[in-house]
C-alpha cells in the first residue's frame, strides 16, 4: 500500500496511510485499558472508573515528566498512581451490598476531578516526549513515515497481550484469576482468597489503564489538558466484553478502534471539512454498533467469567 | 365471655401493627441516618485533604456558605443552578427504580436543549406561550427518545444500560457540534458557535420579584410527579416490583419491556427539558456551554438522594450551591475550580461505601432490640 501510495503520488491515499498510521497511534491507550480491564474482568470484577484512572494517570505522568525531565519516571509514576485507583476500587467493592458498577461510575467522577485539581498547574509547562521508533526511515515520503513513526508502547502493548494469552492458560497466576472469576466458591475451596486475587487484578488493571493515559499525554496527541481523553476508558470497557475476555481479541479491537478514531483527523488532512465532527463520532457509534452486534437476550456471553455482575 | 375473647384476639393484633410502626419508623431514620452520615465523614475526608494540602477547611467551608446560602444574591444563584440538576436527577433516579443505572444524562441535556433550538424558528412570531410549550415538546421527544433508546437496546438485545447511555452522550455532544458549527449555526456567532438567538419574548423569563427563571419550579413540580408515579400508580408499583426482580415480574406478566423503555423514555425526555430549559432561560440559544456537566452531577445527586425523587430536592440545591461557591473559592483560597469536583468524588465514594451499613445497627432493628448481644 506504501508502494501504491508513492508510485500514485499521494493523493487519496493519505487517507488510508494516515488511518494506518493513526490507528497505531490511538490503539495504544486503548490496547492498555483494555488489556487490564481483562484481567480485572477474568477475576470477576469490573472496573468502570478506568475512565478516570486514565485521566489521573495521564496528568501524572505529565507532571513527573516536567518535574524529572524523564519521560519514563512519568510512566512509571503514572503506573503506581493506577495501582492506588485499582486498590482503592477493589478494597470498597470487597465490602458486602456494594455495588461494583456504582463504584467505578463515583472512581471516574473522583479520578477525573482530582486530575483536574493537580493538574492545573501543568496545563502550561511542556514535558518530554516518549520517543518513538522511525520504522518509516526507507521511505522519503513524508506521509509514509509519519504513518510508520510507532512508539516502543504500542509494540510493548501488542506483546504483552500475547503474552496475557499466553499466561491466562499456561501460568498457575493465569488460572487462579479465571478460577475465581469463574467461581467464588471453587476457588475458596482450592484454598485462594477471592476477595485479595480481585483486590490485585483490580490494582493490576487501573495501572495499566494509567499507563494508557501517560501515552495520551506523552505521545499523542502530547500534552495534558481537562479534555485529553475522551471516553477512551470507557470504550475499552465495552471492546473487552466485544472481544470476549480474550487478549488477543482486545487488541484486534484496539486497532479497529483506533483505525475508526483517526478517521475523522485523516479526512481533515485531506482537506474534508464538512461534517468533520460527525466522524468524531465514529469511534462511539462503532462501540454501539458492536455492542448490539454482540450482545443478545436470553443467553449469556460465550467466555463469561461467571462471577461478573455486568453479565449475570 | 364474648368481649374477653375479642380482646384476646385484639391484644395482638395491637402489638403487631406497633412492632410495624416502630420497624417502619426505624428503616426510614436509617435511610436518614447513614446518608447523613456518610456525608458528614465525606466532609471530613475533604477537609483532611484540604489541611493536608496546607489550606485552612474552615474558612473553605466558610466560603462555601457564604457563596452557596450566605446572601439572597447566592441563594438565587445556587437556586437557578439547582434547576438542571433536579432533572438531571430524575434522568437517573427514574430507571434506577427498575434496576438500571443510566448515565448518559448528559447526552440527553445536550440534545434535548439543541432539539428545542433547532424547533424555534417554525413557531417563530406565534404566541410566545406556544413558542415555549414547542420547544419543550420538542427536547422532551428528542431526550426522551435518546434515552427511550437505551432502554430499548437493554430489554431487546441486552446492551449494557451504563455503557451504552454513556456512550450516547459522546455521540450527543458531536452531533450538537456538527449541528452548532454547521447546519443550525448563526453566522454571526464567531468565537462561540451557535444557534440562532432567542429573542427575549421568547425565552423562560425570571418568577415575578426574583432573578430566578421558572426552571427551578418545573424542576420541582417535576419531582413530586416523578413521586407521585413511582409510588401511588400502579406502573409505579409494577417498576418497584420488575427493580426488586426482574424475573419475578416477567413471571408474573408485568410488561417489563415497555416498563424500561417507558421509564428510560420518561427519563430522558426529563432531561432532555433541562437542556431546553438552559437554553431558553439561561444561554439564549444552544452552543457548546450545554455539557457543562450538569448530567454527571445529576448521576451524585440521585445516588444521595437514594434515587427518591423527593429526596432530590434538597440534594440538588446543596450540590447547587456547592456549585454555585466554586468561583469564590477559586478567588480567594487560590485553589482550582476542580476543588468543588474532588469534593464531589469522595461524598459519592462514601455515600457508596455506606450501602454496607444498612441493616447492621441494632439501632434500626427493633426486632433485636430486646436481644443480647
Amino acid at each position: 500500500m506504501a508502494d501504491a501510495a508513492q508510485a500514485a503520488g499521494i493523493g487519496l491515499w493519505a487517507v488510508p496511510l494516515a488511518m494506518i498510521g493513526g490507528a497505531i497511534r490511538v490503539s495504544t491507550p486503548f490496547i492498555f485499558v483494555s488489556l487490564g480491564e481483562t484481567i480485572t474482568e477474568r477475576s470477576g470484577r469490573i472496573n468502570l472508573g478506568l475512565e478516570g484512572t486514565l485521566v489521573f494517570g495521564a496528568m501524572t505522568a505529565y507532571a513527573i515528566a516536567v518535574e524529572t525531565g524523564s519521560a519514563w519516571i512519568g510512566l512509571a509514576g503514572a503506573f503506581v498512581s493506577g495501582c492506588c485507583f485499582g486498590l482503592l476500587h477493589g478494597w470498597i467493592c470487597k465490602f458486602p451490598r456494594v455495588n461494583d458498577i456504582a463504584i467505578g461510575i463515583a472512581l471516574m467522577l473522583f479520578g477525573t476531578g482530582l486530575a483536574f485539581f493537580f493538574g492545573k498547574a501543568y496545563i502550561q509547562p511542556s514535558a518530554p516526549h516518549l520517543p518513538a521508533i522511525p520504522f518509516g526511515f526507507w521511505s522519503s515520503t513524508p506521509q509514509v513515515r509519519a504513518a510508520l513513526d510507532v512508539n516502543a508502547l504500542f509494540l510493548t502493548g501488542a506483546a504483552l497481550a500475547v503474552f496475557l494469552w499466553w499466561a491466562f492458560q499456561n501460568t498457575k497466576i493465569g488460572l487462579v484469576v479465571r478460577v475465581v472469576g469463574d467461581s467464588s466458591d471453587a476457588a475458596r475451596a482450592m484454598g485462594y482468597s477471592p476477595d485479595l486475587v480481585r483486590l490485585l487484578a483490580t490494582a493490576v488493571g487501573g495501572g495499566m489503564a494509567a499507563i494508557g493515559g501517560g501515552y495520551l499525554s506523552l505521545y499523542y496527541p502530547g500534552s495534558w489538558n481537562e479534555s485529553i481523553s475522551s471516553g477512551q476508558g470507557l470504550m475499552a470497557v465495552a471492546l473487552v466484553i466485544f472481544s470476549r475476555w480474550n487478549p488477543l481479541g482486545c487488541l484486534a479491537a484496539a486497532l479497529l478502534f483506533g483505525g475508526a478514531g483517526a478517521l475523522g483527523p485523516a479526512l481533515q488532512s485531506v482537506g474534508v471539512t464538512h461534517g468533520y465532527y460527525l466522524f468524531y463520532a465514529a469511534p462511539y457509534v462503532l462501540t454501539l454498533a458492536i455492542m448490539i452486534l454482540t450482545s443478545s437476550p436470553g443467553r449469556t456471553l460465550a467466555g463469561a467469567p461467571g462471577e461478573l455482575s455486568i453479565t449475570r | 365471655m364474648i368481649q374477653v375473647a375479642n380482646e384476646a384476639a385484639a391484644a395482638p393484633a395491637a402489638r403487631r401493627d406497633g412492632r410495624a410502626l416502630r420497624a417502619g419508623i426505624a428503616q426510614r431514620a436509617e435511610g436518614l441516618a447513614i446518608p447523613l452520615a456518610a456525608l458528614l465523614v465525606g466532609l471530613l475526608l475533604f477537609s483532611a485533604f484540604i489541611r493536608a494540602l496546607g489550606k485552612s477547611p474552615t474558612q473553605l467551608f466558610e466560603l462555601m456558605w457564604r457563596g452557596g446560602f450566605g446572601t439572597w444574591f447566592s441563594i438565587q444563584n445556587t437556586l437557578s443552578r439547582a434547576a438542571p440538576l433536579l432533572l438531571a436527577g430524575l434522568c437517573v433516579a427514574l430507571p434506577a427504580r427498575l434496576g438500571l443505572v443510566i448515565i448518559g444524562g448528559e447526552g440527553a441535556i445536550v440534545i434535548g436543549g439543541v432539539a428545542a433550538a433547532a424547533a424555534w424558528p417554525a413557531f417563530a412570531g406565534a404566541p410566545p406561550a406556544l413558542v415555549v410549550v414547542a420547544m419543550a415538546i420538542a427536547s422532551m421527544i428528542a431526550g426522551g427518545a435518546w434515552i427511550g433508546a437505551v432502554g430499548a437496546l437493554r430489554h431487546f438485545r441486552a446492551v449494557n444500560e451504563t455503557i451504552a447511555s454513556l456512550l450516547m452522550s459522546y455521540i450527543a455532544i458531536a452531533l450538537m457540534n456538527h449541528l452548532v458549527e454547521g447546519p443550525l449555526r448563526d453566522p454571526t456567532s464567531l468565537n462561540k458557535p451557535s444557534t440562532l438567538p432567542l429573542p427575549d419574548i421568547d425565552r423562560i423569563g425570571a418568577i415575578p420579584g426574583l432573578d430566578l427563571h421558572w426552571g427551578l419550579v418545573v424542576g420541582i413540580v417535576a419531582c413530586i410527579l416523578a413521586w407521585l408515579l413511582i409510588e401511588k400508580t400502579r406502573w409505579g408499583f409494577a417498576a418497584r416490583i420488575a427493580g426488586g426482580n426482574m424475573r419475578a415480574a416477567q413471571i408474573q406478566g408485568l410488561p417489563v419491556g415497555a416498563l424500561i423503555v417507558g421509564f428510560c423514555a420518561l427519563a430522558g425526555a426529563l432531561a432532555g427539558l433541562g437542556g431546553m430549559i438552559e437554553v431558553a432561560a439561561v444561554q439564549g440559544a444552544a452552543n457548546a456551554s450545554l455539557a457543562a456537566g450538569y448530567g454527571y452531577t445529576g448521576i451524585l445527586v440521585a445516588f444521595l438522594a437514594r434515587q427518591n425523587p423527593l429526596a432530590i430536592v434538597p440534594v440538588a440545591i446543596l450540590l447547587g450551591g456547592v456549585g454555585a461557591s466554586g468561583g469564590l473559592i477559586q478567588r480567594r483560597m487560590d485553589l482550582p475550580d476542580a476543588t468543588v469536583l474532588v469534593l464531589q468524588g469522595m461524598i459519592f465514594i462514601v455515600i457508596l461505601l455506606s450501602d454496607t451499613f444498612y441493616g447492621r445497627f441494632r439501632l434500626f432493628n427493633p426486632e433485636r432490640w430486646r436481644r443480647n448481644g
